[in-house]
């Protein structure tokens, strides 16, 4: 009994280094968004390809999309955007893009070049809209339900293993 | 000659580098004092370790714009902090609120202190009593003013 007070420091010890090993593998920059299981928010922008197109969040309620944040200057939407053709092909869920501060010119260029998985893609010239959903690090991507809400937020690229073991098993399940 | 020309070239270079860095003054000085002062209290998301007055991020430089718009709709700070952690969450606010998820946040290092002075006074209490408990015997204070005299012959 006398020596169990001894063990007190190693437990704080245990717990510490327990904190402390889970952080090695936290990123920082992965900020839980305030929107999940929220309402996505309002939008009204032309598409990309063309000017006199529109499209608003409302049109696209009654069924599960991805919402993918992307810009031709963007690296990391550089090495994701692969995955995203190859994803689109299967048909599984309807791509839309969000084109976060670039120019019209260059996201076609790019488009052209890279292959294009989207449905449409929005054309948010100044950013606005990407401050209404949240976004600090292009590419990210959200999965939105048949009523609208927000049900995942990836941020930073998507890969195989995201899209098989979060995006397709959720879009599933919202699908059912 | 040469080093005063070189020292009149480098004063150039810091006066013109210091023009570049200056915040461009808008239209309303008062509106945008009050934006800054307001910004030194929300972090950047991009650079997470800057202040969204500090930062030179794209991100921040839009937002520090949307707060001086939302200003000049006549929101108060207090607003406007409401509409960035509804996007942002509340990582964005440098002073977290006082929640439930927060309480260790902010009463942590206070129950360290009190809890670590605690045991500090309760060690030293014990010690106080046992120093007092056990009186040195007429031989061992014999032996002990023998060896603070210094003579060690006694030595056994």
């Amino acid at each position: 009994m006398r020596y169990l007070r001894y063990l007190i420091p190693l437990g704080a010890f245990l717990v510490l280094t327990g904190f402390l090993f889970r952080g090695l593998w936290m990123d920082p920059h992965q900020v839980p968004s305030p929107l999940i299981d929220k309402p996505a928010p309002q939008f009204r922008l032309t598409q990309v390809a063309d000017p006199a197109k529109s499209l608003s969040r409302d049109q696209m309620l009654g069924q599960v999309w991805l919402l993918n944040v992307w810009a031709s200057w963007c690296v990391s939407c550089r090495e994701e955007h692969p995955v995203l053709v190859e994803f689109a092909k299967s048909g599984i869920v309807p791509i839309y893009g969000l084109d976060y501060k670039d120019t019209r010119d260059e996201a076609l260029k790019w488009l052209d070049r890279l292959g294009n998985p989207y449905q449409a893609s929005l054309f948010d010239a100044d950013g606005r809209v990407g401050i209404d959903y949240g976004v600090y690090g292009v590419p990210e991507t959200y999965v939105i339900d048949k009523s609208g809400t927000i049900r995942y937020k990836q941020i930073g690229p998507i890969t195989p293993e995201i899209l098989n073991e979060k995006i397709v098993p959720l879009v599933k399940k919202l699908n059912a | 000659m040469l080093s005063r020309l070189l020292g009149a070239l480098l004063l150039l270079a810091l006066l013109t580098a210091g023009a570049r860095e200056a915040a461009p003054l808008g239209e309303d000085p008062a509106l945008e004092h009050r934006m800054m002062v307001l910004a030194e209290e929300l972090r950047c998301l991009v650079c997470q370790n800057q202040t969204l007055a500090d930062s030179h991020a794209d991100l921040a430089a839009d937002l520090r714009q949307e707060i001086l718009e939302l200003m000049k709709k006549g929101q108060s700070d207090e607003q406007i902090k409401r509409y960035l952690v509804a996007r942002y969450g509340d990582f964005v606010l440098y002073r977290p609120p006082l929640k439930a998820a927060t309480w260790l946040l902010w009463f942590g290092p206070g129950v360290l202190l009190v809890g670590g002075l605690a045991a500090l006074y309760l060690v030293l209490l014990r010690r106080r009593r046992l120093a007092a408990a056990e009186p040195l015997s007429a031989e061992q204070e014999q032996r002990a003013l023998e060896l603070l005299s210094g003579d060690e012959g006694q030595l056994s």
